[in-house]
């Protein structure tokens, strides 16, 4: 069993019901789109503002796609419940916004320590604590990152437009699967409700991955081994027969638990991190704009890519000499591009709608010389074409 | 010694051999009630592949993970349910059990019981309730009782317990069942019911925990903290007629509900077939 239910009656369900096309819908439809030719048939969450729309549209479609929606009792128990049914072989996501993250990150840490394939998309909303529960932010870059306990990985995706969102969101089931790990899809609450075009292709032009299964009964006898060398074992799935027994705590490749063994906790650990670091190509995506002969370079994620490029494309229009880089994956971050480009660049904004996180990772990877400066706004309403370009003006 | 006990044990091939001797206490409650789930596999003859066992934090958490030879999962502390719900709804044929304390399940995991129940999903919790927090070191529970002394209760306990069984029935639950480690065949047919039943049960047992509440309580051998449980123990039918003050400190045991209630994953498959076909989506159709 590869995938839950049949393949090509999965294809033909989703080629009847949505007719490849031009539609015109919001942020958080393309998101929940992108799911279902992802082949997400379970979807656990809690409402929560400025994420709801993508329970709603997952409440309405999966049923005619066979697939599960389920209403949980609060966040915590819609993360748990997501593992549940991975185990079982399901592709699984969740939909939720800052203060539903935060619940969510206990469980997300015991999805990295049992390395459960997820989707976890975080509709980031103002805070600190409730903010402003209606409006866009760009505050939880390092939430995603260090906010659940322990050394951990993490992966993390950020779209930049409604059509970019379907997209991403399909990569994150293909990463999750492929490397059995969470993925945060780290959206926002402008883009979430922005309402524009967005093409639905042919199930033919998605490209779908599944987990890895065991070959073989030695195989499925270690759930947390590295048969394959890519430090990323074969997933033996419950109610197969195999007594995988599958624990939060520090485990043997057998899985049974082993906490007192400096070394085991040692060798499970780092190979949860190599796996990650060393399949950078699995996940490493970033766009560039103009950064042949930046002098300029401004750096953004997300939301504010979209205005970032238009003052990037106006300012070149005045002949201003300036590049834009904008991190698909944010986590981890394209540390070696980056640098490459911040040798060539005598100036780097980085823009977001945060008072300065990625900033913060952009910084590692610049030298003293470069004149680093942060484009920042905060309440709700997203950074402008013209605030940026008065800025890049302001350096050039 | 102990390898010999468990070569002898005629449960001992549900278990995860490579996992024991067990970690619980001398006295604990806990083989108790692996003994009784085991022989209630047994009698049932269910094959241990088709059962899933999930299970939180604390001593009661580990009776059936790891030492249970089936698929198990060892979640987060309080949320066994929760995760055991996904992997219903994933695997509806099989048998999901939950088995974990009364700190896990009822205080921290309380919400998720509440609305397991409610739901109605077709899973079986066997709640362990020995009124105290054993693993990080005897302090106070919701379950604790009136009046006891705990690490963190030095002086007494001053709030009152939480009556499980009766709070899940309240909620929804198909079937809910009390008894103590003192009436292990009445459990041991209580579990088996509670594992046919279609729909989300509950069977609470009352344990001895002799190291870390019985000691603090004048009841430091298990034996007598059993006596303790036979001596205020009330069947459920003679509750019935009593006021709560004549039940102050008794344990009601016995069937508390037991009632057939539309089940979680049936109505949601159900409803899936329903929208499948009125959408025109069954069958062969246009490709």
């Amino acid at each position: 069993m590869i995938i839950r239910g049949n393949e090509p009656e999965q294809l033909r369900l989703l080629r009847k019901l949505y007719e490849p096309g031009n539609y015109f819908m919001q942020g958080n439809e393309a998101v929940a789109y992108g799911a279902l030719f992802a082949g997400c048939r379970f979807y656990a969450g809690y409402p929560i503002t400025p994420s709801s729309e993508i329970a709603e549209t997952m409440a309405r479609e999966l049923p005619k796609l066979g697939g599960y929606y389920l209403q949980m009792e609060d966040e915590i128990g819609s993360i748990a419940a997501m593992v549940g049914a991975s185990w079982t072989g399901f592709k699984v996501m969740t939909a939720t916004a800052g203060p539903g993250f935060s619940l969510m990150q206990e469980n997300l840490g015991y999805a990295v320590m049992t390395e459960t394939p997820l989707v976890l998309v975080d509709v980031q909303r103002s805070g600190p604590s409730t903010g402003q529960a209606t409006k866009g932010a760009q505050g939880d870059f390092f939430q995603a990152r260090w906010g659940t306990h322990g050394d951990h990985p993490i992966v993390a995706v950020s779209p930049t437009s409604g059509q970019d969102a379907f997209w991403e969101t399909i990569r994150a089931f293909n990463i999750a699967e492929k490397l059995r790990t969470p993925v945060v899809v780290l959206f926002d609450g402008v883009l979430a409700h922005t309402r524009e075009q967005i093409k639905i292709p042919d199930v033919s032009e998605v490209e779908i991955t599944y987990r890895k299964l065991p070959e073989n009964e030695e195989e499925a006898r270690l759930p947390f081994g590295d048969p394959h060398g890519d430090g990323v074992p074969p997933m033996p799935l419950f109610g197969h027969g195999y007594f995988t027994h599958v624990t939060g705590s520090t485990h043997k490749e057998t899985g049974l638990r082993d906490v007192y063994t400096p070394e085991v906790h040692d060798r499970l650990v780092r190979r949860i991190h190599r796996k990650i670091e060393k399949n950078r190509e699995v996940y490493e995506k970033y766009e560039e704009h103009f950064t042949e002969d930046a002098e300029i370079l401004v750096v953004s994620w997300g939301v504010t890519a979209r205005p970032a490029l238009g003052a990037v494309l106006r300012a070149r229009e005045e002949g201003i000499k300036v590049g834009l880089f904008v991190p698909k994956t944010v986590h981890p971050f394209p540390a070696e591009r980056m640098r490459g480009l911040a040798k060539k660049a005598r100036t780097i904004l980085v823009a977001e709608m945060n008072l300065g996180q990625m900033i913060i990772e952009v910084e590692r990877y610049v030298n003293d010389d470069v004149l680093l400066k942060g484009v920042n706004k905060i309440g709700g309403v997203p950074l402008t074409v013209e605030e940026i370009l008065r800025e890049i003006r302001g350096v050039a | 010694m102990a390898k010999k006990i468990y070569s002898t044990y005629p449960m001992v091939k549900y278990l995860r051999k490579e996992a024991l001797p067990t970690a619980l206490c001398p006295g604990c409650g806990g083989g108790t009630v692996l003994n009784a789930f085991a022989n209630a596999i047994d009698g049932l003859k269910i094959d241990p592949k088709d059962l899933v066992v999930v299970s939180g934090i604390g001593c009661s958490a580990w009776i059936a993970s790891p030492y249970f030879l089936a698929d198990t999962l060892h979640t987060t502390h309080g949320r066994a349910i929760a995760f055991a719900t996904g992997v219903k709804v994933g695997l509806p044929d099989k048998k999901v059990v939950v088995i974990s304390g009364d700190g896990d399940l009822a205080s921290i995991g309380g919400n998720h019981l509440l609305h397991a129940a409610r739901r109605n999903i077709d899973i079986t919790v066997i709640l362990v309730n020995n009124f105290i927090y054993g693993m990080t070191g005897g302090q106070v529970a919701p379950t604790t009782p009136f009046g006891a002394k705990t690490t963190t209760s030095p002086y007494r306990n001053i709030e009152h317990p939480l009556q499980i069984s009766e709070t899940v029935a309240a909620a929804g639950a198909s079937y809910v069942a009390r008894w103590t480690t003192a009436h292990v065949y009445q459990l041991i047919g209580s579990i088996k019911k509670a594992l046919q039943v279609k729909g989300f049960s509950l069977v609470e047992v009352i344990s001895q925990c002799p190291v870390q509440f019985g000691r603090r309580n004048r009841m430091k051998e298990p034996a007598e903290m059993l006596r303790w449980f036979l001596k205020n123990s009330v069947p459920v039918s003679r509750a019935r007629n009593m006021s709560p003050e004549e039940l102050e400190g008794k344990f009601v045991i016995g069937e508390i509900v037991n009632r057939e209630r539309p089940e979680f994953t049936t109505e949601l498959n159900k409803l899936i077939d329903e929208v499948q076909e009125h959408f025109g989506l069954k069958g062969d159709g246009d490709v």
